[in-house]
């Protein structure tokens, strides 16, 4: 089905919306590729299930238009789109057997049973659902259940997409993992396009190869894993991705050094001059991994007070007071800890300065 | 055994069996006491055995009411039922003005005391200055409740349905209420027909709000007494002596207490029965289900 391209989309639940702020969402526009796995990562209330919602038709954006390929959807209704839906709590027909359920998408397009029967079987093959197929789907567990709303897209052959929305929240750590595999196991067999919204970061760095970043309504990024990590495109991509989030502290430009506070801290040649030239309020940000702690004076590195060192368990992560801002800086777990004092350095090569909360680049 | 019989729980539950003794199990004890003995007057008192029982399970006239019951709570049932589901269907989803309105409205004849309820079909009904009794002599047809058992038979189904189809409106609203919208959402993407909805998700997600409304309806409308008697006191004939119109004739009309008790506790014994069986049928319904 080629692509699925997002043409100026807006969506309000108001009937009649004015302001911005009655949008849920404000502009999405974006082409997502086919057969890519996206994870689609951003806060509770920005507005994830209501993307889903227009893409896979359940809503009807209040702007824009849906497109697949070359064809506008906008229009079409759900069951017209060649797209699956998981969602959060598993949706099952208890009365039926797992094996009508998986059928009922296609005995609902009037498929036969000669079609059905083998169709059906080859899903539960894959699925690993074979041994329950002629069991009530009522009393199967969490992650079967999920499985069985899986299934449901799979069985139809015209569904190029799948879109799930956090499918995994009701199921054990460690079963949430066996069913990742699965997903991905699946991805890569079928060539699907996927896209899988979450809030929870971990599961969308191991899952996607493309993580979309919403926040309030608004895509604020979209890339590789690395490149969320390394570039982010907004102060709150950096804070949402990573554990714990960038440093940011307010800063001024004095030449090729960056000041904060009473702190110099020198950058290379092509941060400062993306420095020197913006106009906004600027702010320095670095990764807690990236910072240098040393345990005594070092050449290039600035004395501080240690507030409080957490152990959580193969890292270590460390605050410092840094000229009345707060800073964390993450090191390993054999890494000497610091005591009162620690000297912490900025490695230019991670620096990176945003203006107006925008990434400079 | 130590430990069951040291055991303070029994006092939690101590008021409670009180109150269900003084409430249910000693008035049963009572009729239980009648329904063995022949009673002439205060101290003149005879053992009888199950005299009583056979009397009143040969009883011809008993046997009548019974088959009249059946199938007044049958019809009762098989209108109201379907009916309530039929309108909860059509109520307003979202929560508003519009599904307040609607739920005060259909709730309106619940509130309503049972005598009124009989007095107003009375009136509405009668074929001189009723409403709908005068349209329909106006019509042509001949209408009297009075007079004719089919046409007190239909003035009482419309009452009861009038009445008490709204209880089954509300728990069904109430069942189709708490149906998550991700059912709905799935059904959308799996392309499943409005009857196919009904069929896989809104039934079965009712299944047990209707079950209660099913047992209450049953209960209630073969304990039916209220309406019959004021509307026709069990009549024209026999037409509309149903069980409890009898039992009370027998017991208060002819003071027969012996065999009043008896049919007490044969009439009890019946209605557990029958709610059993319903509820069984309902707890199973679908179980065995397959492909
Ligand atoms: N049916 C609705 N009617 C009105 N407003 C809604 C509706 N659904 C969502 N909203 C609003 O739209 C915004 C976006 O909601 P959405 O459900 O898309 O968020 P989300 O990112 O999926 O959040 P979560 O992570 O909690 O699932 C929220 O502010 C929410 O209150
Ligand atoms: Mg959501």
């Amino acid at each position: 089905m080629a692509q699925i391209c997002l043409d100026e989309i807006a969506h309000s639940y108001l009937p009649f919306a004015k302001t911005d702020a009655d949008y849920a969402l404000k502009r999405i526009h974006n082409i997502w590729d086919d057969g890519g796995a996206y994870a689609l990562l951003g806060p509770s209330g920005c507005g994830k299930t209501t993307l889903l919602n227009i893409i896979s038709g359940l809503l009807k954006p209040s702007k824009g238009r849906v497109k697949f390929g070359e064809t506008d959807v906008t229009d079409l209704p759900p069951e017209k789109r060649n797209i699956a839906q998981v969602f959060q709590f598993p949706v099952l027909y208890d009365t039926m057997t797992v094996f009508n359920n998986l059928a009922f998408p296609l005995k609902n397009r009037g498929f036969d049973n000669a079609y059905i029967t083998p169709r059906v079987k080859e899903v539960a093959r894959i699925l690993e659902l074979e041994t329950v197929l002629h069991k009530k789907a009522e009393g199967l567990g969490a992650d079967a259940k999920q499985k069985i709303s899986l299934g449901r897209g799979l069985v139809r052959e015209d569904v190029a997409a799948i879109l799930f929305d956090e499918p995994l929240t009701v199921i054990d750590p460690q079963l949430k993992w066996q069913l990742r595999c699965k997903l991905k196991e699946i991805h890569e067999q079928l060539k699907l396009t996927l896209i899988y919204v979450t809030h929870d970061q971990v599961e969308a760095l191991t899952f996607a190869d493309q993580i979309i970043v919403m926040y309030e309504g608004k895509i604020v990024q979209i890339g590789t894993p690395q490149e969320l990590f390394e570039y982010p495109n907004h102060r709150f991509v950096g804070y949402f991705i990573g554990s714990p989030g960038m440093n940011f502290l307010p800063c001024t430009m004095e030449n090729k050094q960056v000041r904060v506070g009473g702190f110099h801290i020198p950058v290379d040649d092509h941060t400062a001059a993306l420095g020197n030239r913006a106009t906004g309020s600027l702010e320095l940000g670095i990764r807690p991994l990236y910072l240098k702690i040393h345990v005594q004076e070092t050449a290039g590195s600035f004395q501080v007070p240690v507030q409080s060192v957490e152990d959580q368990g193969s890292y270590r992560v460390v605050t410092l007071a840094f000229a009345d801002q707060i800073i964390k800086a993450r090191i390993a777990e054999n890494d000497p800890v610091p005591g009162s004092m620690a000297w912490v350095s900025f490695p230019e090569k991670w620096i990176r300065l945003f203006e107006n909360d925008h990434l400079l680049k | 055994m130590k430990k069951w019989q040291d055991n303070k729980g029994w006092l939690f539950i101590l008021p409670v069996f009180i109150i269900v003794a003084f409430s249910a199990i000693i008035p049963l004890m009572t009729v239980v006491n009648y329904s063995i003995q022949d009673i002439f007057g205060p101290g003149q008192r005879i053992f009888v055995g199950t005299e009583w029982y056979k009397e009143v399970l040969t009883d011809q006239r008993l046997h009548d009411a019974l088959w009249r019951q059946l199938l007044f709570s049958g019809l009762v049932l098989l209108i109201e039922m379907p009916l309530g589901i039929a309108i909860a269907l059509t109520m307003p989803t979202k929560k508003g003005l519009g599904s307040s309105v609607c739920l005060v409205l259909i709730a309106l004849p619940l509130l309503i005391p049972w005598n009124v309820i009989g007095t107003i079909w009375i009136i509405f009904t009668r074929p001189d200055i009723g409403l709908m009794g005068a349209l329909i002599n106006d019509m042509g047809w001949s209408f009297d409740h009075t007079a004719s058992g089919l046409h007190a038979w239909i003035t009482l189904m419309l009452m009861e349905v009038w009445h008490w189809t709204p209880l089954v409106i509300l728990l069904a609203y109430a069942g189709l209420r708490s149906i998550p919208e991700a059912y709905y959402q799935a059904a959308r993407i799996d392309g499943a027909s409005a009857w196919a909805i009904f069929r896989y998700i809104q039934l079965p997600k009712m299944r047990g709000v209707l079950t209660i409304a099913l047992l209450l309806r049953f209960m209630d409308s073969f304990l039916i007494y209220a309406e019959p008697f004021v509307l026709t006191g069990g009549g024209p004939g026999n037409a509309t002596t149903f069980l409890s119109i009898y039992l009370v004739k027998i017991a208060v009309g002819q003071f027969d207490l012996g065999p009043a008790g008896a049919f007490s506790l044969i009439y009890f014994l019946i209605v557990l029965l029958f709610c059993y069986l319903f509820y069984q049928v309902l707890l199973n319904v679908g179980k065995g289900e397959s492909s």
